[in-house]
């Protein structure tokens, strides 16, 4: 079951799945290496919640919340996308 | 993309090298160490994006090294990418298909930075691949196998630490002989970012590049430093920071500059002999230069301070607290030490505006950075609340006197983002807005490499504002010298020099604009001085010292005594009242008197027409803002 990548708490490893149905992950961050199947971490988000920092391919990066919205992801290790709601409420 | 002929090397004439690379790769800092001191800094035509060439230190032929700009693909839509994309394709006129490229990729990064290798490689031009940082994959426990990537890849691979010269000897032995370089080996087909990730992912699994050891100096330093609570604090301290060194720390040396061009203007009166050529010296050229030259202090401690926190990595993680808050007025995090710089001088904050990626962004930025309360603005504030304002105590050390200097840095800040909030809701809707920032791993930037940026700055600094705040008081000192009064003995040399100057075509010029400008209060003399101003804001002190005859412009006290005093001869009232004051201070928050902030603006967004809209926008702003001011002041305090 797919999250959406901004549910994902931070610091929980998972992988890009594919993006919304009807939506393509945005050209740009396709060229940083956003692609699915990518291994990626959310470190942290800024002090007033946006922007997110995502640890991906080796390098972080910020991107804002509302550049995220197409993106999904799966957690790395196959736990439920239930378990992330859970640990986030 | 077709692979090009083998005989395209050109024979005769420098061998020209293309170096490619994304941001934070550390390609500056390779570029300087191939091309040493001689880089030739200029413009691409008809864009913003600086173009920077230098011929390899020390070769046997004419090797010229092409820094495009940082860029992580070769098909973007930002100008610097788009510029990158049009080199390598030859599509801009002047600027041939480089002879061969130089990739540089970070060595900690490769997962993504394969990615533009591969696009690069895809050009079929002579190509050699720099891997930096050779050094950090192996304190964080990872290995890389160059040879096997380089076979892979079909082409030289180097591994360098650019910053300390290991590898530098084997990649310039490799420069001089770009035409033996290889072409790409046949690669398996890579149609978008999905197959061509595939590969890299691939190759890093093939050569061993996995994930490294976390880089945990980094990630201790973030977790304070991003602290949600902390991390905020630091970025108010390091602001802070930054703005009291700009005013405290540079005041001396701009103090004693100041006053080493007003002795050396006197001493040229003493020795030279009375005539027009002395005072064009003297008031022209002298004042010209002096003018530029007092804010160099300014502007080397900002500059210092800009590009130290830019190579530390600091830049970007301030960029990150703070980007929330400037996305709500439509400008982004990477705006705000721009903006922050105006307060020394609008000029460096907006060549400081190009580490914004964002064309959207960056435009806002620009455009309302004149706003933000400059240096030069302080001595008419100075002057006009020392005369006008009471020195009434409001509350401990802090005076009326000193609340309305903070009120007019408020309003000018106020306005700058609310002008920013307008604009992205009406002229700029529709401009590209993209968003993404890396946060670099913190590295100590070398000395020599921060020098060079400092003087690099800062000589383009003295270049672009220096000749036109050169010119314009060239051309104001002839409006305020010529016609002049007949020569009368009687008079003694400050009554002359008033004389003078009330014949003057600058008094022309304000008696012509004083039916717009006495709804707020003003009256020609002050006409005159914002004609003056439109130089350099500052000037306006001295044009009113001269028309006030008072013989020394520093002399704040006796300014102030003769504006204060000056009465109409019709009425026998005060001409310049406390509401006339207020109304001339709240003109100088809002109007873009700076003729160096226009020419830097028209410079950086490629166009005249964004300069002209500020101006009008500004100066429409300020009269409003005047007029509103005056009356309600009038209204409220009676005068």
């Amino acid at each position: 079951m797919p999250t959406p990548l901004i549910d994902l708490p931070p610091g929980m490893p998972a992988r890009l799945y594919a993006p919304v149905e009807g939506r393509a992950i945005p050209r740009r961050l396709q060229d940083l290496g956003f692609v699915p199947g990518t291994p990626l971490v959310i470190r942290r988000r800024a002090p007033l919640g946006d922007p997110v920092e995502i640890e991906i391919r080796g390098y972080r990066l910020c991107l804002r919340v509302a550049q995220l919205d197409a993106l999904r992801v799966e957690l790395d290790d196959g736990r439920e996308a239930s378990a992330a709601s859970e640990r986030r409420g | 993309m077709s692979a090009a002929p083998a005989a395209t090397l050109a024979t005769t004439g420098p061998t020209r090298i293309a170096l490619v690379g994304s941001p934070n790769t550390g390609k500056t800092t390779l570029f300087n160490a191939l091309t040493g001191s001689a880089a030739r800094v200029g413009n691409y035509p008809g864009v913003t994006v600086e173009r920077r060439e230098g011929a390899l230190v020390r070769a046997g032929r004419d090797i010229r090294i092409l820094d495009l700009p940082g860029t992580y693909c070769l098909d973007g839509e930002t100008p610097d990418e788009k510029v990158v994309a049009e080199v390598l394709t030859g599509r801009i006129t002047g600027e041939p298909v480089p002879d061969a490229l130089l990739v540089v990729a970070d060595a900690t990064t490769l997962q993504r930075g394969l990615g533009l290798v591969r696009e690069a490689l895809e050009r079929g031009l002579p190509t050699l691949l720099v891997l930096t940082m050779i050094d950090e994959v192996k304190a964080r426990g990872g290995r890389l196998d160059l040879m096997r990537l380089g076979r892979i890849l079909g082409i030289h691979v180097v591994g360098v630490v650019g910053h300390r010269g290991v590898g530098l000897d084997q990649l310039r032995a490799f420069l001089e002989h770009p035409e033996t370089w290889p072409r790409r080996a046949t690669l398996p087909p890579a149609d978008d970012a999905a197959q061509r990730f595939a590969w890299v992912d691939e190759v890093c699994r093939d050569i061993g590049a996995g994930a490294l050891e976390p880089d945990s100096r980094t990630d201790r330093i973030d977790r304070l430093l991003l602290h949600p609570v902390l991390g905020v604090a630091v970025f108010g301290l390091v602001m802070l920071l930054l703005f009291q060194s700009i005013f405290s720390w540079a005041v001396p040396a701009m103090d004693a500059i100041d006053g080493g061009f007003a002795s050396l203007g006197k001493l040229s009166r003493d020795v030279l002999p009375e005539g027009w050529v002395t005072d064009l010296w003297a008031d022209g050229i002298l004042a010209g230069v002096g003018g530029v030259l007092v804010f160099l202090p300014q502007i080397l401690i900002l500059f210092t301070f800009l590009h130290f926190l830019t190579d530390v990595g600091y830049m970007a993680r301030a960029a990150f607290v703070v980007d929330r808050v400037m996305g709500w007025v439509g400008l982004q995090g990477r705006s705000f030490v721009p903006l922050l710089s105006c307060y020394a001088c609008a000029v460096p904050g907006i060549m400081a505006a190009r580490t914004i990626a964002s064309p959207r962004e960056r435009l806002a930025t620009i455009l309302v950075a004149p706003f933000m309360t400059c240096s030069a603005r302080l001595p008419v504030y100075t002057l006009l609340i020392a005369a006008f304002v009471p020195a009434t105590p409001l509350l401990g050390p802090i005076g009326l006197q000193g609340a309305t200097m903070f009120a007019l840095y408020l309003l000018g800040a106020a306005t700058a983002l609310a002008s920013a909030a307008l604009l992205n809701a009406t002229l700029l809707r529709g401009t590209i807005s993209v968003f993404y920032m890396e946060l670099p791993p913190y590295r100590v930037p070398t000395l020599r490499l921060l020098a060079r940026q400092v003087w690099q700055s800062a000589a383009a600094f003295v270049k672009r504002a220096g000749t036109i705040i050169l010119a314009t008081s060239i051309v104001l000192w002839v409006l305020l010298s010529f016609p002049k009064a007949p020569h009368d003995p009687s008079l003694s040399p400050e009554a002359q020099a008033q004389a003078d100057l009330r014949a003057s075509a600058a008094a022309r010029l304000g008696h012509a604009i004083e039916p717009a400008i006495a709804p707020l209060g003003f009256d020609w003399k002050i006409g005159v001085g914002l004609v003056a101003s439109l130089a350099a804001r500052e000037v306006i002190v001295a044009t009113l010292a001269q028309i006030y005859a008072v013989g020394d412009a520093e002399d704040y006290g006796g300014l102030r005594d003769a504006i204060v005093g000056d009465v109409d001869p019709a009425t026998g009232r005060p001409v310049f009242t406390l509401p006339a004051a207020l109304a001339l201070l709240v003109f100088f928050v809002f109007a873009l008197q700076c003729t160096s902030t226009i020419v830097v603006m028209a410079r950086e967004t490629g166009s005249w027409r964004w300069p002209a809209l500020a101006f009008s926008y500004m100066l429409a702003l300020a009269w409003v803002g005047s007029f509103t001011t005056y009356h309600l002041s009038r209204a409220l305090l009676g005068g």
